[in-house]
């Protein structure tokens, strides 16, 4: 086969005719400028307002609860156990037991998902297998959280006889945010570029120290990110654990993995179930008592973040 | 083999024989046989998808990372065949370093890149002076050596190459495998890689693929022409450039097509 580009010269190219500049008509074009103007600016007031709704309406939300429930947090609010009485109803069980069912559910989930993630992304294989799996933990995410909930009382209530215990709420909630946590990981370590890897394996290193060194350092603020996002989920649901045994009235705080518990967002869900309007004075003083949960956590996470974003 | 590919004089440190690379049911590279000496500059040119980068990347059995990629042939390194029974990959890529097209620093210290690869190698001698020697080899010393603990992202884009250099030569290899080192550069920081390729070939192998013709001609003692994934032509660079035996090789060289 004769070598198709070789040898005999490019054959010279045909000047292109010029722009017809003299044969130029404006009525062709019909610019509007004004109307497109018109229109940007149109899109512009309706993202700002779409942003507005959002901020308005959280902020009469925690007007609204602050204003009622501002009253009933004091001291005592925190440290009393629930009554019958509203004046010297408190929050502790719950909040100790928010707490501690959110603290174990984060010691499974995390590594479970992120160990998940890490496996899917450094080291599974492409192929159909994988595909499944990671579609069914995209479908999971979806799945509503009272399923969750009947799961962990057919599985760990009764099967593992763990009962309505906190241990088996936390198990429960770790199954919630798990493909969470495994699907915001994976896209934290996407996010790595495949060039500091091959830099990494040019060196000698082994896929484990290039994992170590280079992929999970750098993925790491957006895996805690996504961790502290699926335990704000965690901490504000009430369904999944009514249904794992989650009681209104506990009156001592927990101390093992196997007692009694209730949460804040039950405790809240049954005093605004009373009839007594001091009840729902209650009820908003406990809501304030979990924002200022969850608010804590988000700067937990901030703070953990920028701390290793520095580091590297 | 023809006449057109011929037989280095000296030690050879690296060899292709018959060597193919697939990509699913491509072949990318088509049963090459090169032989690349001890201690010389080989330049690998051709246009792009000619196989250059993936002849390269068979010599630190970095096309293993390519999913669906096959080998086919070998690959030999000091007489021993890098694809053969027991060869353990980590260990080839220690011994023979590579350099990528575009610097990929790690987002670390200047001196943790170039610590890093020592430190998995298990270096016991001391990581200060290594890091400085590195350094000092790859030419950027004196830009760093008051901001070691600085991040490397903040360096320039040759300087971030030079230190990609460095980082590579910190872990003692005998081969350096250099993929475009300088296609992303501008001419100064060009020059100066140009300058450090001379200078390396004292203690290193040397194998640089390049778009750039001119620096072929001005880097390498050897020069090697593939074309849509064979070796049409291997020989003395200055003949390659001057007097080449084949007509693609000169059609190439002279920019008719490429």
């Amino acid at each position: 086969m004769k070598f198709a580009l070789g040898g005999s010269p490019r054959p010279e190219a045909e000047p292109s005719p010029r722009h017809p500049a003299a044969q130029r008509d404006p009525s062709l074009f019909a610019p509007g400028r004004e109307r497109r103007a018109r229109v940007g600016r149109i899109f512009h007031v309706v993202f700002a307002l779409s942003t507005l709704v959002g901020i308005l309406v959280l902020a009469v939300l925690i007007f609204d609860i602050v204003r009622d429930g501002a009253g009933a947090l004091n001291a005592g609010f925190l440290s009393n156990m629930p009554s019958r009485l509203p004046g010297r109803a408190g929050v502790k069980p719950a909040l100790l037991g928010s707490i501690w069912v959110l603290g174990l559910t984060a010691a499974m989930a995390f590594p479970l998902g992120v160990g998940t993630a890490i496996w899917l992304e450094e080291y599974a294989p492409n192929n159909r297998f994988t595909r499944i799996i990671e579609m069914n933990i995209a479908n999971l995410a979806g799945v509503p959280s009272v399923v969750y909930g009947i799961l962990g009382l057919a599985v760990f209530v009764r099967t593992f006889s763990f009962g309505r215990s906190i241990i088996a709420a936390a198990m429960t909630l770790a199954l919630l945010i798990l493909p969470i946590i495994i699907i915001a990981s994976q896209e934290a370590i996407k996010a790595v570029p495949a060039s500091i890897r091959l830099g990494a394996y040019a060196l000698g290193a082994t896929r484990w120290e290039t994992i170590q060194h280079h992929v999970f350092p750098q993925a790491l603020p957006g895996i805690l990110t996504a961790g502290i996002l699926a335990l704000s989920r965690a901490v504000g649901e009430a369904a999944p654990l009514l249904l794992v045994g989650a009681l209104a009235y506990v009156d001592r705080t927990p101390r093992r993995l196997t007692d009694q518990f209730t949460v804040v967002p039950v405790q809240i869900y049954q005093w605004v179930s009373q009839p007594q309007p001091a009840f729902h004075e209650l009820a908003a003083a406990a809501s304030i008592v979990l924002l200022v949960l969850l608010l804590t956590m988000n700067a937990v996470a901030i703070i953990l973040r920028n701390r290793y974003s520095r580091k590297n | 083999m023809s006449d057109s590919i011929m037989s280095p004089p000296g030690e050879i440190e690296l060899e292709a024989r018959d060597l193919s690379v697939l990509y699913g049911d491509t072949r990318a590279l088509k049963h090459v046989s090169i032989q690349i000496p001890d201690r010389k500059v080989v330049a690998f040119i051709g246009p792009s998808g000619c196989g250059k980068s993936t002849l390269l990347r068979c010599f630190n059995r970095m096309n293993d990372l390519v999913p669906g990629a096959r080998v086919e042939g070998e690959a030999i390194f000091q007489g021993e065949n890098l694809y053969g029974d027991g060869v353990d990959a980590v260990d080839v890529r220690r011994r023979i370093g590579m350099v990528f097209q575009k610097p990929n620093p790690f987002p670390k210290s200047i001196y943790a890149n170039v610590a890093f690869g020592a430190k998995i190698n298990g270096f016991k001698g001391n990581m200060g002076d290594l890091v400085e020697k590195s350094l000092q080899q790859a030419a950027l010393w004196d830009e760093v050596k008051d901001r070691l603990e600085s991040s490397a992202l903040a360096l320039s884009g040759g300087q971030q190459q030079r230190l990609c250099i460095a980082r590579a030569l910190a872990v003692e290899p005998e081969v350096l495998l250099m993929d475009e080192p300088a296609s992303a550069l501008d001419p100064l920081a060009t020059q100066k890689i140009e300058d450090l390729i001379y200078d390396l070939k004292q203690d290193y192998t040397v194998v640089i693929v390049t778009h750039n013709m001119q620096q072929a001609a001005r880097v390498s003692d050897y020069t090697a022409f593939l074309y849509m994934g064979e070796l049409v032509e291997y020989g003395v660079t200055e003949q390659m450039f001057t007097n080449p035996a084949e007509e693609r090789t000169e059609s190439y060289i002279t920019g008719r097509f490429g």
